[in-house]
């Protein structure tokens, strides 16, 4: 299993054609206290770069894009009831979608663990 | 002026502090060419309090107001006595001149007022939520379409032909810019409300129907039997009430299967004033919350853990979402709000529906009376305060004549829909509980002498 | 209190008593202080304020009769009248003391306009009447339409927009119509960063892409950012004049020039008219829409939320498309209401249509118009002149211990801008606004606009007095101080208001927005140990 970030904050685990898809601590960190979080259907075709969720804080609204192309196969439930999930294991149980990706060679311009530390350190 | 309180020796003061030697300087980023040197030429000077009032009382004094004459108008805007309490506490400084609440700490009263009118109109309207409140009726109409096609993802509504005018005229008006399909159709001088025609033109595309209940004629629709009709299609039921009193005597709009029920609110403690402001009632299921517009009011706790209100939700509003926002609205129609509750209050459940009984049976004197005037029938076999003539004349004609003796006597179906032939001799009329058996009497007189 | 108070120890607020307890009544309320439990929780099914007939006829067959009235407990009148005295001494309003909300323009509302709008002859008439019995009224409409016309240099007026952002729909609408009109596709609207969150919400609304376009580093427009984007795809510019920054567009004159020599349009957010009323005509600087909230120039009262009115004012290039209803005078004497049926009759066969019911904010405009004749033409640029001078005492009293962003490039229009930058690490905007509260004023607006960091935009307005001002400035200073010192105490204020802090997140992951007949937390007494009142 292999994690990829995007310079949107948003990260990525892939195993075999299967990637996870959430936003980052440090994405979580600023935006304050997830409120709500709007999931893609399951089954809907994504592309890269689209706005396929949407994470509420109180006074935000922020769009998270999907970090490479694919078919959603499942959305995190846990969510509806607990969207503090978010918050307090953003990169791990906050996860907000599953995809089936169409083409794993986008992952080639994503970033690894080191150099997204790198690119947040930069901000 | 008696507004301006700074004094000469003021101004004189505080630009010395700002560091300028005249107040056009601080006007510098102004073009000077475009900078008026003085007053603009034409338009009157200042004047004192008893001189403006002279003027609009002038002004006033040309207008035939509802409260002189026997009246019997409504097509969406009806006129019922209002407690003078009301009108006393929205004259209250701290509720008419408060902003908008975003410093909850401060607007407790508000911010209350809001959660409890949210909750008496849920209750009202028979939906699970409701919001603070919309421009008007005709307003919340058109959001209550585009939600529809937010929640099913489709885009063509249906409308009821007894759905008024204006309201159509509006949702129309909005469809033509955001290419939305509106099957719109116009009312049939016939007993029976167009439920048949309304279900008949459901389709797997359509995300919505609109019905108004009671219609612009008078009638009542079905609508379980429309909720039904829509629900087995995929589309959402959107019921528009104009009058809300009628709630008081007929089931309310989401206990019959309405997904989403809009209103116009001017019925209680708002008042006639011409057509506005108003108050646009909105309430839906819960499930929909986070597809509503307006503004929401919610319950929460503050730090010490005393129960207290904010404004919540607001993501979805236009200041924070911007170009993603839910809907175009982004005041609300607090102090007609304010009105509303204040009047719903004093009412409470049990006096609305006195309410409604003595207007529906004013309104059974009033068709009574009337449908005894040589050459008068009533189309309306269900009615709640208002009923559709059908006079042997144009109907427009005959108001303005009546008008013209003293009598506001209803609205010409030919003002609400010109041009429109078959419609021209129909006449709404409106009995509240303003009305009286004198008022019947000299209308009834009046409306003779003018067929005759 | 739970132990006898021997020793004669006396309390004020948030005190301990002698025992180390907090201090509290039995009834909860403190003082002038008080509380107010829901009306559901002290009404009664059997309690009514109104004296109805109990008609006993049956009514007609037919009819889907409710089974029950609606579950709505009632009040009598001198509960009703207590509950909502009770509930408005928790606010704050421009009543009690200054509301300096940059943008939101919050001036005295004189009682002179309440009372004409209450007259029998515009309050109690019906939208529908005929129109010989409705004269005065349509004159109102008529004379305010006048006067908005010669007060901006414009060509025309929409009326019937029911709010501030309803005016921006509608003048976007007269754009497109008017590029359709020419056969035309054009589909962006370009939107400076600093504007208003409706701007680019209401061109989504209507159709438009929505592109932004820089600030430099004077807080104005950059032209020639501008420029470089201009081209046939551009439907127009919405811009705010003054801006959001509080600062005047001195290239606004170039800018119209620039965006109509591509065939676009320009829209300005005419929400801060209140700064230049009487000073400029927004006409003579190129505008072909501007939206004017009579509830800020003109100040028809907030009423804690609306109701607005959006009035909006037309070149005479997009006139012919502005919606319906509007008057119209005839050689008669005689104001005629010109909808659908006579739009040809009266040269209006392009309008775009119909926005709402009926014919716009009556009660606003009867408010409004009455404020205009008070002033008149020369009262008129009093109020722009008064509004600038206090905005810019406001800023030149404070520039030393609240960074102002914009101070250097010359003076503010009617609001003036601070960041939070100097402040105590870990101290923000926000305490100095909650700081305020304690103070006894209600904050200026926090957080906006989005260019400037932690942004505190204060607009006093004409109305205040320089004596007012002076205590408003004191207290922000020492509020700036003991943010800049990182006085901790500031975190936890506000302390003397009728709620501390509220949860908001709670409010937002678990909506409650109707009273569902669950008691309320803990701490809150019960209306039965309030007792009877």
């Amino acid at each position: 299993m292999t994690r990829y970030f995007t310079k949107d904050h948003e990260w990525i685990e892939v195993d075999g054609d299967t990637g996870t898809v959430g936003i980052t601590d440090y994405a979580q960190g600023q935006l304050g206290d997830i409120t709500f979080v709007e999931l893609p259907a399951e089954g809907a075709s994504v592309g890269k770069g689209d706005a396929v969720s949407v994470v509420d804080s109180v006074k935000a609204a922020s769009d998270v894009y999907s970090p490479v192309s694919g078919t959603v196969d499942q959305a995190n439930a846990a969510l509806a009831d607990e969207p503090e999930l978010v918050n307090s294991d953003a990169e791990k149980g906050g996860w907000l979608f599953r995809l089936t990706l169409t083409d794993p060679a986008e992952l080639d311009g994503l970033m690894d663990e080191a150099a997204y530390k790198a690119f947040v350190e930069a901000l | 002026m008696r507004y301006l309180p700074l004094t000469a020796d003021d101004r004189a003061a505080m630009l010395g502090i700002i560091g300028a030697t005249s107040v056009d300087d601080l006007f510098v980023d102004v073009p000077a060419e475009a900078r008026l040197s003085g007053p603009i030429v034409g338009l009157p000077l200042h004047a004192n309090e008893l001189a403006v009032e002279r003027h609009m009382t002038r002004l006033a004094s040309q207008n035939l107001s509802a409260g002189s004459a026997p009246f019997f108008l409504g097509a969406g805007a009806y006129r019922h006595h209002i407690p003078a309490s009301v009108d006393h506490l929205i004259q209250r400084g701290e509720f008419l001149t408060a902003y908008t609440p975003y410093q909850p700490e401060i607007a407790q009263g508000t911010l209350q007022v809001l959660f409890e009118f949210q909750t008496q109109v849920a209750r009202l309207l028979g939906t699970d939520i409701a919001n603070a409140s919309m421009y008007d009726g005709s307003t919340a109409c058109w959001e209550a379409i585009l939600m529809a096609g937010r929640i099913t993802r489709k885009s063509r509504a249906v409308l009821s032909g007894g759905l008024h005018p204006h309201y159509a005229q509006v949702v129309k008006t909005m469809a033509r810019f955001t290419g939305d399909t509106i099957d719109a159709r116009l009312p049939e001088l016939s007993a029976e409300a167009d439920d048949a025609a309304v279900i008949a033109a459901i389709d797997a595309d359509t995300s919505c129907v609109v019905v108004q209940y009671p219609d612009i004629l008078g009638r009542i629709p079905d609508l379980a039997a429309i909720a039904a009709a829509a629900q087995a299609k995929g589309a959402l039921l959107i019921a528009v009430v104009t009058e809300p009193v009628a709630l008081g005597l007929i089931e309310a709009p989401g206990n019959l299967g309405a997904d989403i029920v809009v209103g116009e609110g001017q019925s209680l403690g708002v008042g006639l004033q011409f057509g506005g402001p108003y108050l646009g009632l909105f309430g839906c299921r819960e499930k929909f919350v986070r597809q509503m517009p307006g503004r929401l009011c919610g319950q929460t706790v503050d730090a010490e853990g005393k129960r207290g209100f904010v404004l919540t939700l607001s993501t979805r509003e236009q200041h924070i979402r911007r170009e993603k926002a839910t809907s175009n609205i982004c005041t609300n129609s607090g102090l007609c709000a304010l009105a509303f509750s204040i009047h719903m209050t004093l009412l409470g459940g049990e006096g609305l529906a006195r309410l409604a009984k003595v207007n529906h049976a004013r309104a059974q004197a009033m068709v009574a009376r009337l449908a005894k005037v040589p050459g008068v029938s009533c189309l309306n076999t269900t009615y709640f305060n208002e009923v559709t003539l059908l006079l042997p004349q144009d109907a427009r004609e005959v108001v303005r004549v009546l008008a013209d003796r003293g009598v506001l006597g209803g609205v010409s179906l030919g003002r609400l829909y010109p041009g429109v032939e078959g419609l021209a001799n129909g006449l709404l009329v409106t009995a509240t509980e303003t009305v009286t058996d004198e008022d019947i009497e000299t209308f009834a007189t009046e409306l003779a002498g003018v067929l005759a | 209190m739970s132990a006898a108070n021997a020793a004669g120890w006396r309390p004020t607020m948030g005190d301990t008593t002698p025992q180390g307890e907090n201090f509290t009544t039995k009834s909860g309320d403190y003082g002038l202080m008080l509380e107010e439990p829901l009306s559901f929780e002290i009404g009664g099914r059997e309690k009514c304020g109104v004296d109805l007939d109990d008609p006993q006829g049956a009514p007609v067959a037919g009819l889907p009769l409710r089974k029950a009235a609606p579950d709505l407990p009632g009040l009598t009148e001198p509960e009703t009248v207590r509950h909502y005295t009770r509930l408005s001494r928790q606010n704050y309003a421009i009543d009690l003391g200054p509301f300096p909300l940059g943008s939101c323009t919050m001036k005295h509302n004189p009682r002179l306009n309440e009372k004409v709008s209450r007259l029998p002859g515009f309050a109690d008439v019906h939208p529908l009447q005929p129109q010989s019995s409705v004269q005065g009224a349509l004159g109102v409409i008529n004379e305010l339409a006048h006067w908005l016309i010669a007060l901006t240099g414009m060509h025309g007026v929409a009326m019937t927009p029911k709010a501030g952002a309803h005016g921006e729909l509608c003048g976007l609408l007269c754009i497109k119509a008017a590029i359709e009109a020419r056969g035309e596709q054009r589909g962006v609207i370009l939107v400076p960063e600093s504007a208003h969150g409706t701007n680019p919400a209401t061109a989504a609304f209507a159709g438009f892409k929505v592109e932004s376009i820089p600030a430099n580093a004077a807080g104005r427009v950059d032209l020639e950012a501008l420029k470089a984007r201009l081209g046939p795809d551009i439907a127009g510019i919405m811009i705010t004049n003054p801006n959001t920054c509080g600062l005047f567009e001195p290239d606004m004159k170039a800018i119209s020039d620039a965006v109509h020599a591509i065939g676009g349009y320009v829209y300005c957010d005419g929400a801060n008219f209140n700064a230049i009323v009487g000073k400029v005509r927004p006409g003579d600087l190129g505008i072909d829409a501007m939206h004017i909230n009579l509830h800020k120039t003109f100040s028809t009262p907030h009423g804690g939320g609306g109701p607005g009115s959006g009035p909006v004012v037309l070149s005479e290039a997009l006139s012919p498309y502005g919606p319906l209803p509007f008057t119209a005078k005839t050689a008669d004497g005689v104001i005629h209401l010109v909808e659908e049926e006579n739009a040809q009759a009266f040269d209006h066969s392009q309008g775009f249509g119909r926005m709402s019911a009926f014919h716009g904010q009556m009660g606003m405009f009867t408010r409004a118009l009455t404020y205009i004749l008070s002033h008149g033409a020369d009262g008129l640029q009093q109020v722009a002149e008064d509004a600038v001078l206090n905005a810019n005492y406001v800023l030149r009293s404070l520039e030393d211990v609240l960074q102002a962003p914009f101070a250097e490039s010359g003076p503010c229009m009617h609001e003036a801008l601070f960041s939070d930058r100097g402040f105590a690490d870990g101290f923000s905007t926000q305490d100095v606004a909650k700081g305020l509260i304690d103070e006894g004023f209600h904050p200026m607006t926090v957080y906006f606009p989005l260019v400037v960091h932690g942004a505190m935009l204060v607009e006093p307005t004409e109305t205040e007095s320089k004596s007012g001002l002076d205590r408003f400035i004191a207290s922000l200073r020492s509020l700036a101080e003991r943010a800049k010192a990182g006085d901790r105490s500031l975190h936890s204020a506000p302390h003397f208001a009728p709620r501390r802090r509220l949860d908001e997140t709670l409010a937002a992951r678990k909506p409650i927005l109707v009273w569902k007949g669950e008691p309320g937390p803990a701490g809150l007494p019960s209306p039965s140990e309030i007792g009877d009142r």
